[in-house]
């Protein structure tokens, strides 16, 4: 029998270092553990990456992209946010020019329909949950697509179960039956949006019992949904990793922003798209420019007016085209072309798809810094560990949630030993390499960004204080903006209206880790409710929901396979296998097990998950993989 | 384009406060009122963010021309009202509540109770030694929270809170009749088996301290409990995007108990198992 006690983790004291990639880790000092760093760094000048942390604070991620543009010279800076919510910004940039979510967590409570779209909100966005429970006793519709009957559905006026990967054919088909049924907000499409007609003849054969071919969910139900949305006074529509973990992800959230352009669910209070985060500063990583394409403001890097501010304001040059994502860094480092990275707060050794792939490749570099607030499995493989403070707890400055709120986060309790403030410490980095950059502390890093951000111009500390939070744009010192973005799409006036939403014109393209005989079951994977991502966090407190880490399976396929409950079984796909003990759960259906990736000290899931990536915006799609299981012959059921 | 929902614009109500004149917006109830004449009427099951529930009736205040005592949480502000907040039976009243309340259960850690019994002179102890009194044994069966029911007044804020209020979860109901009625999990079955998912947004709004962070309970047993030693830091959780507030009880450089603000626009109060208790890892410093 197993002891499935997740691994606690300690909080880093002091700087670690190697003298040879053989060698064990020794304590160090600031001083040595930061001319190591430098001397890496500045030897893999031009071959450099910045893996910039989304649950650090904005203050740290402007001074973290600073670094890589200003003192390396290069756009390779990226976060996690490339394995979550990269379509998300990416398709609603496509479509609106801005990457956030167009309404607030309020409105949800004073809206008609709410559609949540591959997203189990009620396990994994507890708190935003309370406000759509809000919506649904003041009346609101609730609608929830998703493979799995989560506890989301269980609230659901209607529960739509597309086979793993059918989103953009459950789209189209809603489209189709809204057009046919003429339902559309002519006004709206005539006005405020572009290809209307390629639309039209794109989603043409995606007829009802088309879809219910493909999605497997019954035709009646998606009509249902789609006059239900339609027909709305006001609608939200909601989504999470279901939608953006994907080959495909950024069409598929093309695809339902289509849905909001075609019915003028956007724009207004009320109706409008959330795409809901998953991690605390997701939102403002890429806001803060921790993204190889854009400019702190999440100005684009391209347009050579912005650049010329950055160029003044740093005095630096900056590059006329992009950096590379975190998915092409990893490339990178196969060919050679990524020699050093510099790792803050992320644990890409057991995050990233395909996770024996990503080992090697980080053990391939000439050198590897990694900042963090505990050994994880990535600073296990580095040449120097930076002992950092936790952004939550022990740092000030500020944070974006999903609804664009910048909020304050303040220290609470010091940081324990020698660990460090990120800012500080990339400070203390740049000095080494030649940029004495100054500052008192994260408001002033905060007033620069300011400066350069229009959208966050009006957010003094003051303010943000006094408004427990501000959601950009926030342009002006004295007012605040309405709470949804794109209201211009709605004005009369064809100046005041800006550039037109284009519809998206996405094609289905089923997931490519294909089921097959040999690999017969759709692997799917998601959050729990008590855990957090790799475990790291959330694996200290001790709570009584927390069974570790299983491979569910609906009864009937426990059945089929003649497996209990607590058994161990091999689960294969075509790039790795573990042994994980099964769950049943009902909410499941024959040909589809889910995993979570919480406890990879256990069952590493993620040797399972295919690394084929989104193109446009690079997330792997952890949502579709082909496994198998197997009995483990020895010894027969474990005891547990 | 659809209006932003602005609401009925509120009128002011003017009425008669302890001989004053009161202006208070429509809708606003007497406790309102008097909190915003800087009046102390004592409060148990008033949550402000729970509708109220009437339950204790510690707050209740005299209206002219009524005929029983009006609750302050409850009772909403009309034009022409006369209301008096310190009349010999209105003190009467809530002296007799204390002295129920406090002879039955343990309100050692409910905050502020002290204070009242003093002012209105309540004697717990004159229904003798034999008095009848919950005495429960605290009721410890996870490592997140205790359910200690001795210091419970029945108030049904947890109720509230894990019902149709806020969590929707249900796990918190009522067992018993009568003088047997207790606050408990669905069929009085173990916690462990029920449907709480430990979002401890129940002890959030219990006003007593029977239901507490088990940290905090294991420190008051052993004594270091010492709030005059702790902060209360502001800060935003870092478990997901949504971005709820979370208030950090400090003491000693160690995060003992977390809050949320009850007006913060994100969580109203509330938060969910990772929020509330998933802060060891950051105080994992051996």
């Amino acid at each position: 029998m197993r002891k499935r006690q997740p691994k606690t983790y300690t909080r880093l004291t002091h700087p670690l270092v190697r003298d040879s990639r053989d060698a064990p880790f020794r304590r160090a000092t600031w001083d040595e553990a930061l001319d190591r760093t430098a001397r890496g760094l500045a030897a893999a000048r031009g071959a450099f990456g910045m893996f910039s942390c989304a649950r650090a604070t904005n203050e740290m991620n402007y001074v973290a992209q600073k670094f890589a543009r200003v003192v390396m010279g290069t756009h390779n800076v990226d976060s996690c946010n490339r394995t979550c919510h990269a379509p998300s910004v990416a398709g609603l940039s496509a479509a609106f020019g801005s990457g956030g979510g167009t309404s607030s967590y309020e409105e949800v409570e004073h809206t008609d329909v709410i559609v949540m779209w591959g997203s189990n909100a009620r396990f994994a966005h507890p708190i935003f949950f309370q406000h759509v429970l809000r919506g649904i006793r003041s009346g609101a519709r609730m609608y929830a697509v998703d493979p799995r009957r989560t506890a989301t559905a269980e609230w659901a006026e209607s529960w739509l179960g597309p086979n793993v990967g059918t989103d953009i054919p459950m789209a189209h088909a809603i489209g189709r039956e809204i057009i046919h049924a003429g339902l559309v907000n002519e006004a709206f499409v005539g006005r405020a949006t572009t290809g209307y007609e390629e639309y039209r003849a794109l989603v043409e054969p995606w007829t009802l019992s088309l879809a219910e071919k493909v999605t497997g969910v019954p035709a009646a139900a998606v009509r249902d949904l789609a006059h239900a949305y339609a027909r709305a006074e006001r609608a939200q529509l909601c989504w999470t990793l279901g939608i953006t973990e994907h080959h495909n992800g950024t069409d598929n959230v093309r695809a339902l922003i289509n849905l909001s352009l075609l019915t003028g669910h956007v724009g207004r209070y009320g109706s409008g798209l959330q795409p809901l985060r998953g991690q605390n500063n997701v939102q403002g990583g890429g806001d803060m420019g921790a993204i190889p394409n854009r400019l702190p403001g999440f100005q684009d890097v391209l347009d050579p007016g912005v650049r010329l501010k950055f160029e003044t304001a740093w005095d630096t040059v900056v590059q006329p085209h992009h950096g590379l994502t975190l998915t092409e860094m990893f490339e990178a480092m196969d060919d050679g072309s990524l020699r050093a990275v510099y790792c803050i707060g992320e644990n890409p050794a057991q995050s990233e798809a395909d996770g024996e792939q990503a080992v090697r490749r980080l053990r391939a570099l000439d050198f590897l810094v990694v900042q963090d607030i505990f050994l994880t499995k990535t600073a296990e493989l580095a040449d120097v560990v930076l002992p950092a403070t936790a952004g939550w707890a022990e740092t000030e400055g500020t944070t974006t949630n999903s609804e664009r709120r910048v909020q304050r986060v303040r220290r609470a309790v010091p940081p324990p030993g020698e660990a460090r403030e990120d800012v500080d410490i990339l400070c203390d980095l740049a000095a080494r390499l030649g940029h004495d950059w100054k500052y008192a502390d994260a408001e002033a890093v905060w007033n620069e960004l300011r400066s350069l951000s229009p959208d966050h111009h009006g957010m003094t500390y003051a303010r943000l204080e006094e408004h427990q939070g501000i959601q950009w744009p926030c342009p002006s010192t004295e007012e605040l903006e309405p709470t949804y973005l794109h209201g211009r799409l709605w004005q009369a006036d064809p100046a005041r209206r800006g550039p037109r939403a284009p519809f998206g014109i996405v094609r289905h393209d089923p997931p490519v880790d294909l089921t097959d005989e040999e690999y017969p079951i759709r692997l799917t994977t998601g959050r729990r409710l008590d855990s957090y991502n790799t475990g790291v966090q959330s694996g200290s407190y001790s709570s009584p929901l927390r069974r570790g880490e299983s491979v569910e399976l609906c009864p009937e396929d426990a059945e089929r396979y003649g497996v209990v409950v607590g058994e161990e079984v091999r689960v294969t796909s075509r790039r790795g296998s573990v042994v994980a003990p099964v769950w049943v759960d009902t909410a499941l259906r024959p040909g589809l097990a889910f995993m979570s990736f919480h406890f990879p000290d256990e069952v590493d899931t993620n040797q399972l998950t295919i690394e084929a990536n989104c193109p446009i915006a690079g997330t792997a799609e952890f949502k579709a993989s082909a496994i198998r299981i197997e009995k483990v012959s020895t010894g027969g059921p474990a005891l547990r | 384009m659809t209006a932003i929902p602005l609401g009925v614009p509120r009128r002011l109500v003017e009425f008669t406060l302890d001989g004053q004149d009161a202006r208070v917006l429509e809708g606003s109830t007497l406790l309102d009122a008097c909190r915003t004449a800087g009046k102390d009427v004592p409060t148990l099951c008033e949550g402000d963010t729970l509708t109220p529930k009437n339950a204790c009736r510690v707050c209740v205040v005299e209206v002219e021309g009524a005929r029983t005592l009006a609750p302050a949480c409850s009772r909403r502000a009309e034009p022409g009202m006369v209301v008096r907040t310190d009349t010999e039976r209105a003190r009467h009243s809530r002296k007799v509540v204390l002295e129920l309340l406090a002879s039955s259960v343990d309100l050692s850690t409910t905050p502020a109770v002290a204070g009242w019994i003093k002012e209105y002179e309540a004697k717990p102890d004159r229904f003798g030694p034999d008095a009848a009194r919950v005495d429960e044994e605290p009721r410890i069966d996870n490592d997140l929270y205790v359910r200690d029911y001795g210091k419970c007044i029945l108030c049904y804020k947890c109720v509230d809170a894990c019902g149709e209020q806020w969590q929707n979860t249900f796990a918190i109901s009522v067992s018993g009749r009568g003088f047997d009625a207790r606050i408990s999990v669905e069929q009085d079955a173990p916690l462990t088996d029920s449907a709480c998912v430990y979002c401890g947004n129940c002890i959030e709004v219990c006003p007593t301290g029977a239901l507490s962070f088990r940290s905090e309970f294991d420190m008051r047993a052993a004594g270091t409990w010492d709030q005059a030693r702790q902060t209360e830091t502001t800060t935003v959780c870092a478990y997901c995007g949504v971005g709820c507030n979370l208030t950090l009880h400090v003491q000693d450089n160690e995060i003992v108990k977390v809050s949320s603000p009850h007006d913060n626009p994100v969580t109203h109060g509330n938060l969910c198992i990772k929020g509330r208790f998933g802060y060891q890892h950051v105080q994992n410093r051996d």
